[in-house]
């Protein structure tokens, strides 16, 4: 499908991106967040990515500056979504190279209009769901002695889905060019984030009594019968009501400390302390 | 420790604080780096280890927007190095020292991302000039300062001698070491927590306790929960008459379709 629409293309269009532009811009996607800032964060990241593309469209010194010039403004996206504004952008640069009448505000109102809504997407769908559960998924493997397999699972699983990903959304995004916002906010990428966000709440669940170390051993009391003492403890009393509890409540207390926008970093210290406190009062043990 | 050794420290330590910043290959994550520095010191078995403890806790750091979260390379590279290197800590040990680690990583990703906004000025200079090939290094000078942020602090925890380490470990009281092993096994709870924020709605908590319950009570492991999540998830876009409605119109277009099966395969990877 690539091949027909560049061919198609290619009579009327003198200025032409190349197969390897378009593999050294996506090679180059990787590198993207290296000069994050707080001033324009990835600005100089896109220019970075963008510069085979100007090389190629630009040959006469007066436009190329005025390329430049133009991709050093503000840009901040979630870095596996930012190839298919990428995309978009490419194919807008190879038209207006071929004189077509798209302006500066154009290219940037393309980039900013994108930016927001697909990091909105990207962040609970890559850093929310995919990472935490393959993660959660490969630790597991770690943990239970398999050796390296837990380790290369996360590597390979999660980086094949990444490049994947990364050419595929750029590939789109070039071929539809300026159409790309309508086609890519359908339906289906609502769909998308909304099975995504099930699979990762579900999860969560699972995880919450299962990877939380917490145990209650203070004695509650010590029944003789026939001889045999039965001690019961804290966490006894605790599992017959229902095994995890105690993990669940922890859990809703960080996240409501975390609604009322206290550091993660102080509730980990806290967690510390509260750990010391229960080791040296005997209600919590190893 | 052999020099070959001190060098495949320092050149992970270095590609965990580039990636640290890029967030591509994942170096950066606990599992990766901490396997790696395991391999380096030909110590296998307590990096993966300390690397799958570290993951848990790590699970909801990450950057959003302009959002720093706590720095998980400077803490996988140099708690896997006093663990798996000649220190020989405990995991538990390596885990408690990984989380102040990761605040005073996260202090100097702060430093070096705001040392870049010089550097992006010096970069509109070359722009002004259509000097590619100058951006081109100011772009790749910065990255080399992300890794040299996680490869020099490594250097200097390598310069430490093991007894001294393990001398400081040792002077520690029981009553504190037992009780930020204690505490570790809860700071999970707190990465649970933030992914929990990002993503819940009202519609998707039924999904959570749902999880909870059957993690709960049954004695199912993470691929059989994995299957079911998503069976739940396809189940759930089927019946939704919220996508029914708009089924017939998207049926039409043919990308539509195409999509919709990427849309499937990604679930099943997941």
């Amino acid at each position: 499908m690539a091949d027909n629409a560049t061919a198609s293309n290619a009579d009327n269009q003198k200025l032409k991106l190349t197969h390897g532009d378009l593999v050294s811009t996506f090679w180059r996607a990787g590198f993207e967040q290296a000069s994050w800032n707080y001033e324009r964060m990835q600005n100089l990241g896109f220019e970075y990515i963008m510069a085979p593309a100007i090389k190629r469209l630009y040959p006469e010194k007066d436009d190329r500056i005025a390329a430049m010039k133009r991709h050093m403004e503000f840009f901040n996206t979630h870095p596996y979504m930012q190839p298919a504004i990428t995309g978009v952008v490419l194919a807008m640069e190879e038209q207006r190279a071929n004189g077509a009448d798209i302006d500066d505000a154009a290219i940037t109102s393309v980039k900013v209009g994108m930016m927001g809504p697909l990091a909105g997407v990207g962040d609970p769908i890559w850093w929310g769901t995919a990472r935490p559960v393959l993660g959660s998924f490969a630790a597991s493997l770690a943990l239970s002695g398999s050796g390296l397999l837990g380790p290369i699972i996360f590597f390979v699983v999660w980086n094949a889905l990444r490049l994947g990903f990364q050419w595929g959304t750029q590939q789109m995004g070039y071929r539809s060019g300026t159409d790309i916002t309508s086609s890519i906010g359908g339906n289906l990428l609502q769909k998308l984030t909304e099975g995504a966000s099930i699979l990762g709440m579900f999860i969560m669940g699972v995880l919450v009594p299962r990877w939380t170390n917490m145990n209650f051993p203070m004695v509650i009391s010590k029944i003789k019968t026939d001889g045999k003492v039965k001690i019961t403890t804290l966490q006894d009393i605790f599992n017959q009501l229902l095994p995890g509890l105690m993990p669940l409540l922890l859990t809703f207390i960080c996240i409501w400390l975390l609604r009322r926008k206290v550091n993660a970093i102080w509730i980990i210290l806290g967690l510390f302390v509260v750990g010391i406190l229960g080791y040296w009062s005997g209600i919590l043990g190893l | 420790m052999s020099v070959i050794t001190i060098i495949l420290v320092l050149l992970i330590a270095f590609l965990a604080g580039m990636e640290g910043v890029l967030d591509q290959w994942q170096f950066h994550q606990p599992i990766v780096a901490c396997t790696l520095v395991g391999i380096a010191t030909g110590n296998i078995a307590a990096g993966v280890a300390l690397g799958g403890s570290l993951q848990l806790i790590t699970l909801g750091w990450m950057n959003v927007g302009a959002a720093i979260a706590p720095d998980a390379a400077l803490a996988s590279v140099v708690s896997a190095w006093l663990v798996c290197g000649p220190s020989h800590l405990s995991v538990h040990d390596g885990i408690a020292i990984a989380i102040p680690l990761a605040v005073a990583g996260q202090l100097l990703t702060i430093l070096v991302r705001t040392i870049v906004v010089g550097l992006v000025h010096t970069a509109d200079g070359a722009a002004a000039e259509g000097n590619i090939g100058k951006m081109e290094r100011i772009h790749l000078t910065a990255l080399s300062l992300q890794g040299l942020r996680i490869a020099l602090p490594t250097g200097l925890f390598m310069l430490a001698s093991a007894t001294t380490v393990q001398a400081a470990m040792n002077s520690i009281p029981k009553v504190i070491t037992n009780g930020l092993n204690i505490g570790g096994g809860m700071i999970v709870a707190v990465g649970y927590a933030m992914v929990i924020n990002m993503m819940a709605t009202n519609e998707l908590w039924p999904w959570f306790f749902i999880g909870f319950a059957l993690a709960a009570v049954s004695e199912l492991n993470l691929i059989a929960m994995g299957i079911i999540g998503v069976c739940f998830a396809l189940i759930y876009m089927q019946l939704t008459p919220k996508y029914n409605s708009n089924a017939a119109v998207e049926g039409g277009s043919g990308s539509g379709d195409s999509l919709e099966d990427e849309l499937d395969r990604e679930l099943e990877d997941l």
